[in-house]
């Protein structure tokens, strides 16, 4: 256990990276929390990717999200801080089957940070949140002392409205459920981890940022109808955290078939150099889908027609046997678990 | 999806033609048969493939002592640590290196406690940062086997600046096989030997090893065909009784290594006799600074004396884990006291540890 001088146990750069610390920190900072949800509605106990207010009197419910954005560097192959965090909040309701309307944006800056660059992220900011359709309607400004705070974090609520009866949770996966992925996985982790200063490694490689109305639309008839039973964008810890997450959430284990997991040969390039586990890296623009066996190759077909969704798959399918471990057929032919990531990835020595 | 230039190599149906071919030779042996290798990169190539998953259960393959950051004793980071907390110093080290626990406190706490710690990919990069920061020490802790010798031994040779230094922790990989082979009771039937060492060092150490010793030893790559091909290749000289170093990684590594990398080793460095964490002091384990470059070795810069260190903490049994003597759920801490998030032995935190390997790909 990490401790400073005076012996109180410190917080880690792991403590943010999405695997099992994060949730050590999450549980440190809810668990005493009073008022958990509004009228029954999806909370904080849940930790899902929003919560839920539901509106009785007119049969829908209001989704809220939350969501920090800071990256290093601020401007990446393929996006910025802007679009990294109104992607991030647009992608986080329609993960839970929501209509994304409006969000707020708090903007906290370090002392020193310059215009134009602030002015370049905002610009990005803006413009995908025309892009994506969605209102940003009330903020907040702080300005930090030089060296409390590196450049600048972006803060958002995110607002949106579904239907009472659509139920798209972790915890609601169902046996013998078809997993999709929308696309290749880990681009966004690759792309950062290759362009940052020291690892000399020259590739093709942008982030896969963007956000996922167009998936969510085409789609729409079977979020209304329960088809979808899980919905989540893979972010930091990449789909074996959140797959953990679902697995244990719904008591039931997931069987991943390695040969159907779309990756680029870059990203797997990428991970095999460095020593990483590309199913531990995140992805901006992808989602994962827990879905009804009956509807899987429908619902796959919609969204292989999408510009974002060429390249969805089928990856796996849940089972009761094992539960809550997410299993890997490898590609040649073995098996072995792939557990949650426990913090940061890093890059090995030989 | 396929990896390009890694064709075949990770072949399902290749896999399982081998797969069948072992399974053949294994039960005409009719016996069980313990295979170890000495790498950790060997062992995240079984565990992340799934390969003992496809192989008959008479054969067993072990790990041993094949990674850099556990057998790197408690001594040499408490003296790393030692060194960081003085105000004019950066330390600069591997990734894996951070989090290894030491006597005390790991060189990821002293980070936190406000040292200037920093993870490189290289020593280039050691040395760059000792450009950058003409005002601090710069001290490289450099561990490894034979496979990142040459980088450090290379900045060296090319006269760094006068504030950088390395910590040399270094240790070798034939040493460590004739220290396994006179382990009593680990009846080891042959050893897959590391193809990145043989790169540098060529054939010619690991075969006076199996000529000396009389044990079948196939020098393997990292694909897991490479691995499955090297068992059966094992396997084939057990069965008759042959034993001979045979490479398979035959794409990379020739026979007279890289003489180059070879000739900077032997001009920066002499090969000692080294403690190796939960093993002991093995001769020729380890790599010393020779005198001609002590001006960059930071032993004699700073004159640290680590009196007393704690090498295996109570309960811990990583120094059995790296003799395969058992697997890692064997310990009564895997997984429950001793996990990658609080490791309590060294082999629980590399990504080459066995335990931490383990621990992420499952039993």
């Amino acid at each position: 256990m990490e401790t400073d001088a005076k012996g109180s146990k410190i917080i880690r750069l792991a403590h943010g990276a999405g695997g099992s610390l994060q949730s050590e920190l999450i549980d440190f900072i809810v668990k005493d929390i009073a008022h958990k949800n509004v009228n029954n509605g999806v909370g904080v106990k849940e930790l899902d990717d929003g919560a839920t207010i539901p509106l009785q009197q007119i049969n829908k419910e209001i989704v809220i999200t939350a969501d920090g954005h800071t990256v290093f560097p601020l401007f990446f192959p393929g996006g910025d801080l802007g679009k990294l965090s109104i992607c991030g909040t647009v992608n986080d309701l329609l993960m839970m089957g929501a209509e994304p309307l409006a969000l707020t944006s708090i903007y906290i800056i370090e002392e020193g940070f310059d215009f134009d660059t602030l002015g370049k992220i905002v610009n990005s900011f803006n413009r995908t949140a025309k892009e994506a359709n969605i209102a940003i309607i009330a903020g907040d400004t702080k300005v930090m002392p030089k060296g409390t705070l590196n450049d600048v974090i972006i803060a958002t609520t995110g607002i949106g409205i579904k239907d009472e009866n659509i139920k798209i949770l972790d915890n609601n996966l169902k046996v013998g459920d078809k997993i999709i992925i929308t696309g290749t996985i880990g681009d966004h982790g690759a792309a950062l981890m290759a362009s940052r200063e020291g690892l000399n490694l020259t590739t093709d490689l942008k982030s896969d940022i963007a956000f996922l109305k167009e998936i969510h639309a085409t789609i729409e008839d079977n979020i209304r109808n329960n088809h979808i039973h899980a919905m989540k964008d893979p972010t930091r810890g990449g789909i074996a955290s959140a797959l953990n997450e679902w697995s244990v959430k719904s008591n039931v284990s997931v069987w991943l078939d390695e040969k159907s997991i779309p990756i680029k040969d870059e990203v797997n390039a990428v991970c095999d150099i460095l020593g990483l586990d590309v199913f531990q890296i995140a992805c901006e623009g992808k989602a994962l889908m827990a879905v009804d066996s009956n509807y899987a190759d429908e619902i796959l077909a919609k969204i292989k027609s999408t510009n974002l969704g060429k390249e969805a798959q089928i990856i796996g399918e849940t089972k009761s046997e094992n539960p809550k471990k997410v299993f890997l057929k490898t590609v040649i032919g073995g098996t072995r678990f792939v557990d949650m990531p426990l913090g940061e990835s890093i890059p090995r020595i030989c | 999806m396929q990896v390009p230039g890694t064709e075949g190599f990770r072949d399902e149906q290749i896999s399982e033609k081998i797969a069948r071919a072992i399974t053949k030779i294994v039960n005409s042996i009719n016996r069980k048969i313990k295979i170890m290798h000495v790498c950790g990169t060997h062992e995240n190539t079984i565990s992340k493939y799934g390969i003992r998953s496809i192989l008959p259960k008479e054969l067993e393959i072990v790990s041993g002592p094949g990674c850099p950051v556990c057998v790197c004793p408690a001594a040499d980071i408490d003296k790393a640590i030692e060194i960081g907390k003085r105000e004019d110093t950066i330390i600069a080290t591997f990734g894996d290196m951070l989090r290894v626990p030491a006597s005390n406190i790991s060189l990821s706490e002293l980070k936190a406690q406000g040292a200037d710690v920093r993870i490189v990919y290289g020593p280039n990069d050691a040395v760059n940062i000792a450009k950058a920061n003409s005002d601090k020490e710069v001290i490289f802790f450099a561990i490894g086997f034979e496979t990142t010798v040459p980088l450090i031994g290379f900045e060296i040779f090319s006269n760094p600046p006068s504030n950088f230094s390395v910590i040399c922790a270094h240790k070798l990989i034939p040493a460590s096989l004739e220290l396994l082979i006179g382990i009593d009771n680990l009846n080891i039937d042959g050893f897959i030997s590391p193809g990145h060492v043989a790169t540098i060092i060529g054939l010619k150490p690991f075969q006076l090893f199996s000529n000396a010793y009389k044990v079948p030893n196939v020098v393997a790559g990292f694909e897991p065909n490479d691995v499955l091909l090297a068992l059966f290749m094992l396997l084939k000289q057990i069965k008759n009784k042959e034993y001979k170093t045979e490479n398979e990684y035959t794409r990379v590594v020739k026979s007279e290594g890289n003489k180059k990398a070879q000739e900077i080793i032997s001009e920066v460095f002499d090969s000692v006799s080294s403690p190796w964490r939960g093993i002991g002091r093995v001769l020729d384990g380890g790599l010393a600074i020779k005198e001609k470059y002590e001006k960059f070795d930071a032993d004699k810069k700073f004159d640290i004396k680590i009196t007393k260190s704690v090498d295996i903490p109570p309960g811990c049994s990583c120094h059995l884990v790296m003799t395969g003597k058992i697997y890692p759920h064997e310990c009564k801490l895997f997984k429950k006291a001793c996990t990658p998030v609080n490791p309590i032995g060294p082999c629980m935190v590399s990504a080459e540890g066995t335990c931490s390997i383990y621990y992420k790909y499952g039993e």
